[in-house]
């Protein structure tokens, strides 16, 4: 692929098939962390950092480990495994190495075993053939596609302590709504690249 | 604790996702029909049971530290077979899913029952208790699959239901409409609750 070829692929993943608002991806801690802008920042920086490094490892999982032993079909056992396993590495290295940054994301680390963007991005990478490269920057851009989404979602979502709103959507009602509208804003730019 | 109580607090109680919101992402993603939520439903079900069963039947031998690499084990063994399983016998399912199916792994409603009730609760109860959340989940996606259906497509089981001059509303069954058509139905669920308290309350 050509550097424009890269570009349009990252801005795919990014704006035009967005992993949260267009593929439904990873949406329990997008309603539960989004209340406050401080936890999804520190979400976000979590899932970037566990989505490249997973979407690497279950690549060369698949390609050195499963196909050549033709036990493709233990895929999904294989990849939470990778993944779960992953996340508690990266806690015990994170807590020794770089205490700051362990307790900016702290809390957020083990709650990412069950994002299913993890594992589906994962998935994701296997099933369209991506090559090494390809995996490494659709996992990237997908991740900031998510941070970005989740980043603008928890800004919206601090002005609705300032509102009046019916008591039977108050919570993950209105939430839900919001965003609703805010996948309708991301489908707005999905004439940028044509399929 | 009666085992019909473990099976109908799923149904209403804590009926998910609206009661429990959890699992979301398959809710939102396959429910643009009534047959592909239903589906998904029976299939999140039988891998919920299974797990229950085997949570509850392990707990006095799995280590407490380990529990939740445990619980995972079994629960993506069950759903490899689900998967293998809709690969051979229904296949158009299977690729309308998609996705989907291995991500049923990392759905918290299967890990969070194993965790609240079948890690503490005997084998037939938790059976129960799989079977009554499993029972609501299914529910919800295909009353969700068919409200998103009709007003996107103007079918519900690909019967045509509306008026010769209906025109499709696409958006409920593109992306957003899933977000909405979801927040609108857990208000509803919250207002009939909150009916139900008021009335229970002047009685």
């Amino acid at each position: 692929m050509s550097f424009g070829d890269y570009m349009l692929f990252i801005v795919s993943a990014i704006l035009v098939n967005n992993i949260l608002l267009a593929k439904f991806l990873g949406n329990c801690p997008f309603l539960g962390v989004s209340r406050r802008m401080d936890t999804a920042t520190g979400m976000s920086m979590a899932v970037i950092f566990v989505m490249v490094m997973a979407g690497m490892i279950t690549w060369l999982v698949q390609y050195y480990v499963l196909v050549p032993l033709e036990i493709e079909y233990l895929q999904t056992i294989a990849f939470i495994l990778v993944i779960a396993a992953l996340v508690q590495l990266v806690e015990i290295v994170m807590a020794k190495s770089l205490p700051a940054l362990y307790r900016a994301l702290g809390i957020f680390l083990p709650l990412i075993t069950t994002n299913c963007a993890v594992l589906g991005v994962a998935i994701i990478n296997i099933n369209e053939e991506y090559d090494f490269v390809d995996t490494l920057i659709f996992s990237f851009a997908s991740a900031v596609g998510y941070s970005l989404a989740l980043v603008l979602f928890a800004g919206i979502r601090e002005r609705f302590m300032l509102v009046k709103m019916p008591k039977v959507f108050e919570g993950t009602a209105i939430g839900l709504v919001v965003a609703g509208f805010l996948a309708l804003a991301f489908s707005g730019f999905a004439g940028l690249v044509s399929h | 604790m009666s085992l019909t109580k473990e099976f109908t607090k799923g149904l209403w109680e804590i009926i998910p996702p609206f009661r429990l919101v959890l699992g979301l992402c398959p809710v939102l993603a396959v429910t643009t029909s009534a047959e592909n939520g239903m589906g998904m439903g029976l299939a999140t079900t039988f891998v919920l049971v299974c797990s229950n069963l085997l949570v509850s039947l392990l707990r006095k031998i799995i280590p407490s530290k380990v529990r939740i690499a445990a619980y995972i084990v079994i629960i993506a063994s069950f759903v490899v077979i689900v998967e293998l399983t809709m690969q051979a016998y229904v296949f158009p399912l299977y690729q309308a899913l998609g996705i989907f199916i291995p991500l049923i792994v990392v759905n918290c409603i299967i890990l969070g029952r194993a965790e609240a009730f079948a890690g503490k609760n005997g084998p037939l109860a938790s059976i129960a208790d799989g079977l009554g959340v499993g029972l609501g989940f299914t529910i919800s996606l295909t009353v969700l699959g068919a409200f998103r259906e009709l007003l996107g497509n103007g079918t519900i089981w690909g019967a045509n239901l509306m008026w010769e001059s209906f025109e499709p509303f696409t958006f409920m069954v593109r992306a957003p409409g899933a977000f909405v058509g979801l927040g609108v139905m857990l208000a509803l669920i919250n207002f009939i609750s909150v009916k139900l308290d008021q009335r229970k309350r002047r009685a």
